[in-house]
């Protein structure tokens, strides 16, 4: 299976990618060149430089150290919101799928209402109301999330739950619960998985998204979304600083999607 | 001495075409009568489709039957309450047809067999272990091969996986519902002959669900012969299989190959497709598509009745 | 089935789905922190005062009334007071919404027209080198942050080449033509008013492009997996068995069935972009709900938060049906079960 995900280039380069962002967000204080919240005026709107990678804003802080650090910030979100909205969503999926009757209606109705929003809308709607912070942003996300799951994961356990193993656990006396969390979750949560790998990918741009409008990191944060959108009032002065940090979210998802592709393409029998 | 009984056992299902679609009731099982002795084996023959499946299920209890009575060892089994029902499932077991989808593909061999002595939390850790190995070289397995995953064995190793995870509970009666089917001939005179001796040892009763007539009578004491969720026709191995009285099992019959090239017989084909369980037709179910049916046969609904000593047939011509 | 007796099904489903709606925008109105009445009379409100406005706003009454005034109230069109307006907030959403109408639209179009073409030769090409091309392409387009792709475009075209306009709808000074549908482009159109169609079509370019990144890539991709699947049918390869050219198997046999599946994502893909428009609207500051709702957001107007919300999730909806019925029209499976 190793050899099988690193045989695509593709998705080689998604784990280089992903790695990097990992070894930047653990060791942020060795690689980057200055504080990232340190104000220099001397230093102010600087281009890229040697001393300087990635230039610095309009207070003279340094962009190539706030977007180091910035990945600890996104990293975190993006982990959180998919193990919040994960096992909410699979459980609840497997609940509805294994069950079926009224308590698939309804988990499935509620679903429906939470999809009937487009996500960003929803998670926009969320954070508004519960005040601008990355926390909130991180609970409107999860909040919008787990629908996905719980969709995924219900339509592959509905294709095994008449599986002779089920029957054949169900013969042995075993209880619902285990049943559930034995042998049914584990064999249906392929999917589901593959979905998350790429969704921390697509919550890390989301929650950039929200921190542009104003509802996630607030300055001085080197939230990447929240640095873009600083990017703005100087945008003529400074084209580095709504460069990188976009650049910096872009790599991030696409690092994300391909291994998330990669998985696909692993364990899905179709395309091989 | 009796170990199952089951006494006009029905199972009907009821299907929803659409959202207000209408409802239509497929009898699967509809008033069965059978009995299985204490160290006896009971086959089942039939067309797929035939009901032998729900059964199956239904004297399982994995699907509730609609009505009826099954005593287990005296016991009444419907309307069981679940403790006493999962007493109950350690004494009689079932073996699945497709040894591909029947076990876990995440679990091990240890797991698999692990868990029907989990879930009745039966020994400690060490009990277990020796259980389990106990069990895998019953089956003419390695205790090497515990650590594997199901699809690293081929189909009858699989297959005698399922058999082992079914003894684990050292049950009185396994159903095994077309054991053999999905193998290769030659693999399927060894899980057959593994069955059997298995029976010598542990003096485990069968139910044996099959829709190949050689292989039921290879390993059967008593034989019924389902249509349409009905038995026809049941009687033990020699009468039935020397002596068919119902038309249908001799047309069923009369399609299974003889060794003999000089034997000569007639064979007897049957005429159009099984009717639908949710529409079947009219007084004897077989009619339309018995060779010998008259306007009475669309009339009147046969009984089982004793025709010969211990030879039960449902047919008016009889 | 007839159109009309689907078309009517579909909207009987979508009744809960509505009421489920508006009970989730009413929770979320619910679980803004902090007490309403005192938001409004401020830190030196005495109880007394707190009380009687807390009365006569029907705080105090238990949920499911205050729910249901809140229903009874979003029928009548009545989605409460814009604290930044000043205004009622539906009349804010009516003012607004064709903007973003006419913004989506456009992206959309765009995306059909790149998207699917780009899907199909990808596809009939498979591991060329256009493939390759395509599917970098669309995997940055999915991958891309809009606002970001935003800020570059305004960057480059804008504010280094100078070529195109980057806020607004029409050149300052221009006054937008006759009220007909609220889409200038399409207004300008109608009216015959050239000037102001080739102004309002420039400003849309910049906007257009950066919110139809995303769902071009979406629709690439489903084009060209779901065409690689037909062409890999039993029936294209008979196609091919019995001599039909390259051209002939690719767009007689292949192209209907798939780019049919196309279609479904159609939907998705509108909702994509309605959602994206929140965050391009505010980069080129185009004056649309989106923008709005970002201004609100920044303002604390929480009425018109939740206005926009429920707007654009109802939009989605009736896009949805709109897909469906289309699916429903180009599908002949469908009309025969």
């Amino acid at each position: 299976m190793v050899r099988r995900i690193t045989s695509s280039p593709l998705t080689l380069i998604g784990l280089v990618i992903v790695l990097i962002i990992i070894v930047c967000a653990l060791f942020a204080p060795l690689i980057a060149t200055h504080s990232p919240t340190e104000v220099n005026l001397q230093s102010k709107l600087e281009a890229p430089s040697t001393s300087h990678y990635f230039g610095t804003d309009e207070v003279g802080r340094d962009i190539f150290s706030r977007i180091v650090y910035g990945t600890r910030i996104s990293l975190r979100i993006g982990l959180l919101v998919v193990l919040i909205a994960f096992p909410i969503g699979t459980i609840l999926g497997a609940i509805a799928g294994y069950f079926g009757g009224g308590v698939d209606q309804i988990i499935m109705r509620i679903t429906d209402v939470f999809l009937s929003f487009p996500g960003i809308i929803l998670a926009m709607s969320i954070a508004a109301a519960l005040g601008p912070s990355i926390e909130n942003v991180m609970l409107a996300l999860a909040a919008t999330w787990w629908p996905w799951y719980t969709r995924i994961v219900r339509s592959s356990v509905l294709s095994i739950k008449n599986a002779e193993f089920i029957e054949a656990s169900r013969a042995l006396g075993a209880n619902p619960f285990r049943i559930l969390f034995k042998e049914i979750i584990p064999n249906s949560i392929g999917p589901a998985t593959i979905q998350a790998s790429l969704d921390l990918g697509f919550v890390i741009l989301a929650a950039a998204g929200l921190s542009f409008i104003g509802l996630g990191a607030q300055p001085p944060s080197p939230e990447w979304g929240a640095m873009l959108s600083n990017s703005r009032e100087i945008l003529r002065d400074a084209w580095w600083a709504a460069t990188f940090p976009g650049l910096a979210i872009l790599l991030t998802v696409l690092g994300f999607n391909l291994v998330g592709d990669g998985l696909n393409d692993v364990l899905d029998p179709k395309q091989r | 001495m009796a170990l199952l009984e089951v006494k006009n056992l029905k199972q009907h299902f009821i299907t929803k075409k659409g959202f207000m679609g209408k409802k239509t009731i497929v009898k699967a099982v509809d008033g069965v009568d059978i009995t299985i002795d204490v160290g006896q084996t009971l086959g089942i023959v039939g067309e797929s489709g035939c009901g032998k499946s729900s059964l199956a299920r239904s004297i399982l209890r994995l699907a509730e039957p609609t009505s009826g009575s099954i005593k287990f060892n005296g016991e009444e089994v419907i309307g069981m309450n679940s403790n006493h029902m999962k007493m109950l499932r350690r004494e009689m077991q079932i073996v699945f047809q497709d040894p591909y989808a029947s076990l876990n593909p995440r679990n091990t061999v240890r797991q698999i067999l692990e868990a029907p002595l989990i879930i009745h939390s039966l020994g400690d850790r060490k009990e277990r272990r020796d259980l389990i190995e106990s069990l895998i070289n019953k089956i003419g397995l390695r205790t090497e091969q515990l650590d594997s995953y199901p699809h690293e064995f081929s189909g009858g190793q699989r297959q005698r996986i399922g058999l082992a995870r079914a003894l684990a509970l050292n049950p009185k009666l396994i159903i095994a519902d077309e054991p053999v089917s999905a193998l290769d001939v030659s693999v399927q005179s060894q899980v057959l002959n593994l069955m059997l001796d298995l029976q010598q040892d542990m003096n485990l009763s069968y139910m044996f669900i099959s829709h190949d007539l050689s292989v039921v009578q290879h390993i059967s004491d008593k034989v019924a012969v389902m249509y349409l969720g009905k038995i026809v026709e049941i009687a033990n191995v020699e009468k039935l299989y020397n002596n068919p009285m119902h038309p249908y099992t001799q047309t069923l019959l009369s399609a299974v190959p003889i060794a003999d090239p000089m034997l000569k017989r007639e064979r007897i084909i049957l005429q159009g497709d099984l009717p639908s369980p949710s529409n079947p037709p009219t007084g004897c179910s077989f009619h339309t598509r018995c060779p010998i049916a008259t306007k009475e046969c669309s009339e009147i609904e046969p009984v089982l009745e004793e025709k010969l000593t211990d030879h039960f047939a449902a047919c008016i011509y009889v | 089935m007839d159109v009309l007796k689907f078309v009517a099904k579909r909207l009987l489903l979508m009744i809960p789905i509505l009421i489920g709606i508006s009970m989730l925008t009413f929770a979320i109105s619910n679980t803004i922190p902090g007490d309403p009445a005192r938001l409004i009379l401020g830190p030196k409100a005495t109880p007394e005062g707190l009380e009687s406005l807390r009365e006569k706003m029907g705080l105090n009454d238990p949920l499911y009334i205050q729910y249901g005034r809140y229903m009874v109230g979003i029928t009548h069109g009545d989605l409460g007071e814009s604290t930044y307006s000043q205004g009622p907030v539906s009349s804010d959403l009516i003012r607004y919404s064709p903007a973003t109408f006419e913004l989506t639209l456009f992206a959309m179009m765009i995306t059909l027209l790149i998207g699917i073409p780009f899907g199909i030769i990808s596809a009939s090409k498979k591991d060329r080198m256009a493939d390759h091309f395509t599917r970098l392409f669309s995997l940055l387009g999915v991958a891309m942050p809009a606002f970001w792709l935003g800020l570059l475009f305004l960057l480059l075209f804008y504010l280094k080449l100078g070529i195109l306009p980057g806020s607004g709808r029409l050149d300052s000074g221009m006054s937008p033509p006759h009220h007909i549908t609220g889409m200038y482009t399409i207004d300008a159109l109608l009216t015959g008013n050239w000037t102001v169609l080739l102004s309002a079509s420039m400003h849309l370019i910049l906007p257009g492009i950066t919110l139809a990144a995303v769902t071009i890539g979406m629709i690439t991709r489903m084009t060209r997996s779901s065409m690689l699947e037909v062409l890999q049918s039993d029936y294209v390869r008979t196609a091919h068995a019995k001599g039909a050219s390259e051209n002939r198997v690719l767009y007689g046999h292949a192209l209907r069935n798939g780019v049919m599946p196309v279609i479904t994502l159609l939907g998705m893909a509108f909702g994509h972009a309605l959602g994206g428009s929140v965050l391009v609207e505010s980069v080129f500051s185009w004056p649309g709900l989106g923008k709005y709702a970002v201004n609100a957001i920044t303002y604390l107007d929480f009425p018109a938060v939740m206005g926009v919300t429920l707007l654009i999730a109802v939009m989605f909806i009736l896009v949805n049906l709109i897909v469906d019925t289309l699916y429903f029209f180009i599908d002949p499976r469908l009309k025969h079960n």
